[in-house]
């Protein structure tokens, strides 16, 4: 880790239990900005666990996650969101019966005036500013208005990385971004994770496909039976090194 | 695959264009058309009663007392809950206000406790729901009789006359007639677009269908479930309170048994308004229309000279036909492809 600046987001020596299995031991976990981050390992490893703590879906039972140095408790997803970290769940992450630029805006919706926090919504500005953040991840749809049931998996993909970036985010998860995708939209994702790496933004990307990984990332962290057996710069190891950790 | 078929450029084939106005309100036009059909059967059945302005007035006078709270109900509704205690509300409501008044007390300070009285049981409807998500359908019937029970202590089996001398202003409030009009449907289509501008319009309204179409993945985008939950219930209370004292005025008499009757009335009137049982659909136009549809079968079937005992037929028939029509309807917009290229 480079010395000076903390890393954007961070965890130290988590510990996660459902009712018996212990999802996670003792997880460091780092990302500083600017890096892409690939977290591997099989199925059930807990990797979905470890992003859960990191965007205040669930609480660690033991241990610390820190933003840019400073103890923060993550209490729920709106929290997270407000601390700057959006994340892409491996489902759930739209509403199908709402149009694009309301799912956009899903939870954060602007408003035209408002009075303790009771004020109408602007639709304008949804349409509009959807318009804008979906031509930035390079989507092409006609209409703000056409609901989100009746795009691909790419698309919808497309549409909540288009929806992460409109908020300035300072970390964006995805988990597993690609499942389901066939091949064509699973090479569109990835080209949006690029994207990401090359405008410098920061975050983690979860995916079985090791190759997307060491296409897209810096750097690689590998979990297994909840611990972290792995963690190195892309360019320190291989494939076939990280499978043979999982 | 021949090589002269092979197109320049790729199609768009990505660009989805938005739903058509048919598609976005095709399970409202169920509703209308039974309305309307009902209404030309009354008409054609008994025409000097139905091109009578009075047969209206009738019915816009006594639909309001199961309408307003069904207005708020569809909030509840929306976000997949129900709630069966709000006719008990009505009551505890009403007996707050009549405690207070009566103890010689000013008669806003009667409605501020009325109105805190419903906005607090509505408070722990949602409390119980949403925290500990307990299922509604019980939990709400357990505090039926939970705050019936209150009210009938608190007034020892007892009524109160509302006289013309000791509640003047509230009669006026509860039971006037501006231009003519029945107040009772002046205050339920103002309720309706009030709470439409709350539904439509607002960021709550967002979060209620967010959370009825999936808690889950509403509360993953950070929007407060419980919070959103509880706002439905508290608002349910509120409208409750206002329709028990509006009963209790129009008859000058507040009854220990307010409210008995507007259960059935008020949730059909949500479900007959397109309202889905399963959450995160739902309009309060579609719940006022329905309401007054169920209003004016009551009225209309004894003006049209049909024996009464008729009522619950027609009422029956109507519900479920409505219902299965809405049913088709949305079933055949749903199949029919809107992808444009
Ligand atoms: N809500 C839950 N309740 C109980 N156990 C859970 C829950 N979520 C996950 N687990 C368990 O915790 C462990 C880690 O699961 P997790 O979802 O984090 O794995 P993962 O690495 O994301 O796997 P995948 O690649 O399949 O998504 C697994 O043993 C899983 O069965
Ligand atoms: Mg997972």
């Amino acid at each position: 880790m480079a010395e000076g600046a903390a890393p954007i987001i961070a965890a130290k020596g988590l510990h996660k239990w459902y009712s018996g299995v212990h999802a996670l031991k003792n997880v460091d976990f780092y990302v500083t900005k600017g890096e892409i981050v690939g977290l591997v390992g099989d199925n059930g490893a807990g990797k979905t666990t470890l992003i859960k703590v990191l965007s205040g879906v669930h609480r660690p039972d033991q241990g610390q996650v820190f933003i840019e140095g400073t103890p923060v408790d993550i209490a729920t997803p709106k929290q997270a969101m407000d601390l700057g970290i959006e994340t892409i769940y491996q489902t759930n992450s739209m509403v199908p019966t709402m149009s694009i630029a309301r799912n956009l805006f899903v939870g954060r919706e602007p408003l035209t005036a408002s009075f303790f926090g009771i004020g109408l919504m602007d639709h304008a500005k949804m349409r509009d500013d959807s318009v804008k953040a979906i031509a930035d991840v390079d989507l092409h749809l006609r209409s703000p208005d056409a609901l989100v049931g009746e795009l691909s998996g790419g698309q919808r993909q497309g549409v909540a990385i288009a929806r992460a970036m409109y908020f300035k985010s300072k970390v964006l998860i995805l988990d597993e971004p690609t499942n389901h995708l066939s091949v064509k939209e699973t090479s569109k994702v990835i080209g949006f994770v690029k994207g990401l790496r090359a405008q410098g933004l920061t975050g983690i990307f979860i995916s079985h496909n090791m190759h997307h990984v060491f296409q897209s990332c810096d750097r690689v962290v590998a979990m297994a039976r909840g611990e972290v057996v792995l963690n190195k710069p892309i360019g320190d190891t291989s494939i076939d090194e990280v499978h043979g950790y999982l | 695959m021949s090589a002269e078929a092979v197109p320049t450029t790729k199609p768009k084939s990505n660009a989805i264009g938005a739903p058509s106005i048919l598609r976005r309100h095709g399970s409202q036009l169920g509703i209308l058309g039974v309305g309307l059909a009902m209404w030309l059967a009354f008409v054609v059945m008994a025409p000097t009663v139905f091109l009578d302005i009075d047969i209206y007035k009738a019915f816009a006078e006594s639909t309001p007392f199961f309408a307003i709270p069904a207005l708020a109900l569809t909030f509840v509704v929306i976000t997949g809950e129900i709630d069966l205690s709000f006719p008990s509300v009505m009551a505890l409501g009403t007996a707050a206000f009549c405690q207070v008044s009566e103890a010689g007390f000013p008669q806003w300070l009667g409605l501020m406790a009325g109105f805190a009285t419903g906005a607090a049981c509505g408070w722990l409807n949602g409390a119980l729901v949403s925290r500990l998500s307990i299922p509604s359908l019980v939990i709400t019937i357990g505090t039926s009789f939970l705050y019936r029970g209150i009210e009938l202590v608190m007034q020892n089996g007892t009524g109160v006359p509302l006289t013309e001398e000791k509640y003047a202003t509230m009669l006026q409030i509860f039971t006037g007639q501006p231009f003519g009009v029945p107040i009772q449907t002046l205050w339920a289509v103002a309720f309706t677009g009030f709470l439409w501008v709350l539904l439509n319009r607002t960021r709550f309204g967002a979060h209620v269908f967010l959370v009825g179409d999936n808690p889950t993945s509403a509360r993953l985008m950070g929007v407060n479930v419980v919070s959103v939950k509880t706002w439905c219930f508290v608002l349910t209370g509120l409208f409750a309170v206002f329709s028990g004292l509006m009963t209790s005025f129009v008859g000058n008499y507040f009854w220990p048994t307010t409210g008995d009757g507007a259960l059935l009335s008020s949730i059909a009137s949500v479900f007959l308004g397109g309202t889905s049982v399963f959450g995160g659909t739902g309009t309060v136009l579609g719940t006022l229309v329905a309401s007054y549809i169920i209003g004016a079968i009551n009225a209309g079937i004894v003006s049209a000279g049909v024996n009464a005992f008729y009522t619950q037929l027609v009422f029956g028939l109507v519900i479920v036909v409505s219902v299965v029509l809405q049913t088709i309807i949305e079933r055949r917009l749903q199949r029919r492809p809107i992808i444009t290229n």
